[in-house]
């Protein structure tokens, strides 16, 4: 489904990735792991061309992607979730998800699930309680509910989602854990940045260890749980 | 009793001048709020507005056509500028697209003083939009009341596509998180490039219009754009209707100061934007800090 390889990205002259490689099998549901600043969100920015790579491949379905714009990107089935959330302030709660479905005919012909408007509400009925509510009055919760539920209108056959639990109280991060999973079990193919170690051990298939910009480990999350030396050299604090 | 009778005569004054100012401020604010630079080139789309018209009038005499063909080249200005220079230089950063918008500014500036030459133009308006109208016991020229007009009309029209239609929501969204519209698979160059057209297009219009009232000049472009750069600070980057409220309120602030406290009426402008950044920075009706 996607493959990096040897993939670098600068912001200026500070060189950010160093030769990222990975791939994502159609269906999976994939972790980048790592601490702070290692690179985790530039590397779901450089796969939707928001900060473009500067050498090497992104091969989503077969095609090389690296030198897409954001929209051309998003158009051929990846959508992007990102960790600010970027909820429009002064559009309402409907207007917000009207941006993300790309367009009606769109909605019904692609990707795994077939995310329509009516079955965005059902699966938040917290947004259709809030539907004519301006992005800017919306709870912390609600905003990530609504950048999920935004991505998903465009039917997406991969999401990158950036640390989707940040912030949240322990109840909403529990639904948006239980979000994540349904996505996944439907088929879609998910990129997961997450900090809560619990969440990723549950949701993903396969792990990656990313540190100072360079994949420095991949497995399962069996594998990681018996790698100490891994989990204290990149993971714990 | 003679203050009184002047007070709505200075009132609609302010607001014929506000109303203006809220045609050209209306493109500037949402290129503001999706750029994140102040397009200083704006002000000088605004004056082609104005001598476009007063060589499109005395090639064919027509004020009517003017009104539809000055904007329209305008517009296309805008479209050129966006396509071929400041999308060039947009990965270089804002300093960049600020030096640029500020030297198109110049050029512009010049090229029309070369073409037009530096003393005012006198732009004659139609026979039917000359006279004066009578209302109570108020005499208003019909010209500025026309002004008035073409301003509600356009401005209700740009609200109603802003608000109601999708084009307008993504716009409105493209303005405070522009990467994110993009990232939904929305081609944001193209919005870009077609507000510039629209912006364009609408600054020319208030020049056409504007033009015969504030005096067709090469400096009318300078002056505007400080104008210009309170309503934005004042209304909050990328909000119309903040731009509305502000352009409103400078347009009275000028209008009613000349009257009462003339020593002071330029200064006023920048005290209300002064008051507005110390207690609301993001503006009265901004989205953004």
């Amino acid at each position: 489904m996607l493959e990096l390889n040897g993939v670098n990205t600068y912001y200026g002259n500070s060189h950010v990735l160093h030769d990222v490689s990975l791939r994502l099998e159609a269906g999976e549901t994939v972790a980048l792991l790592g601490r702070n600043g290692v690179g985790k969100t530039t590397t779901m920015r450089t796969i939707m061309g928001l900060t473009p790579a500067r050498r090497g491949q992104i091969r989503f379905k077969g095609t090389d992607i690296v030198r897409w714009k954001p929209y051309q990107v998003a158009r051929a089935g990846i959508g992007f979730v990102p960790e600010e959330r970027w909820i429009f302030p002064s559009l309402t709660v409907h207007q917000n998800l009207l941006i993300g479905l790309k367009s009606e005919a769109d909605a019904h012909t692609q990707g795994p699930g077939l995310w329509t408007l009516e079955r965005c509400y059902e699966a938040f009925p917290l947004l259709k309680k809030r539907q004519h509510a301006k992005g800017r009055t919306l709870s912390g919760g609600e905003q990530q509910m609504l950048a999920i539920a935004r991505t998903l209108v465009g039917n997406p056959e991969l999401i990158l989602i950036d640390e989707p639990t940040e912030g949240l109280a322990p109840k909403i991060v529990d639904m948006v854990a239980g979000i994540i999973r349904d996505i996944g079990r439907q088929g879609m193919t998910v990129l997961l940045v997450e900090q809560k170690l619990s969440i990723v051990m549950e949701l993903a298939e396969r792990i990656y260890v990313i540190s100072k910009g360079m994949i420095q480990w991949h497995g399962t999350p069996g594998e990681l749980r018996n790698n100490e030396a891994i989990r204290k050299s990149y993971l714990e604090v | 009793m003679e203050l009184l009778s002047v007070i709505p005569i200075q009132f609609l004054h302010g607001l014929v001048y506000g109303m203006l100012l809220f045609l050209v401020a209306s493109g500037l604010t949402l290129i503001f709020g999706m750029m994140g630079v102040l397009n200083f080139a704006h002000g000088a789309l605004y004056m082609l507005g104005a001598y476009f018209s007063y060589s499109i009038l005395r090639w064919t005499g027509q004020f009517w056509l003017s009104m539809i063909v000055a904007p329209v080249l305008v517009g296309a200005m805008g479209i050129l500028i966006e396509r071929f220079l400041l999308r060039k230089v947009h990965r270089f950063g804002h300093a960049h697209e600020l030096l640029l918008t500020f030297g198109l500014a110049y050029i512009i500036e010049e090229l029309v003083k070369w073409i037009w030459g530096n003393q005012p133009l006198h732009v004659e308006i139609p026979a039917m939009l000359s006279g004066s109208i009578q209302f109570l016991d108020i005499t208003y020229p019909t010209y500025r009341l026309f002004i008035l007009l073409i301003s509600v009309a356009v401005f209700t029209v740009l609200f109603l596509i802003l608000y109601k239609t999708r084009a307008g929501i993504i716009v409105t969204a493209a303005v405070t998180r522009s990467e994110m519209v993009n990232a939904l698979g929305i081609n944001v160059p193209l919005v870009f490039m077609l507000l510039f057209g629209v912006g364009g297009a609408l600054a020319g219009l208030a020049g056409v219009i504007g033009g015969p009232y504030l005096i067709t000049n090469p400096g009318m472009a300078a002056t505007i754009i400080i104008d210009l750069f309170v309503v934005i600070v004042v209304g909050g980057m990328g909000s119309l209707q903040g731009a509305l409220l502000a352009s409103f309120l400078i347009g009275e602030l000028q209008s009613f100061g000349i009257l009462l406290v003339p020593q002071m009426a330029v200064a006023l402008e920048f005290l209300l934007m002064a008051v507005v950044l110390i207690v609301k920075p993001e503006g009265l009706l901004g989205d953004k800090a």
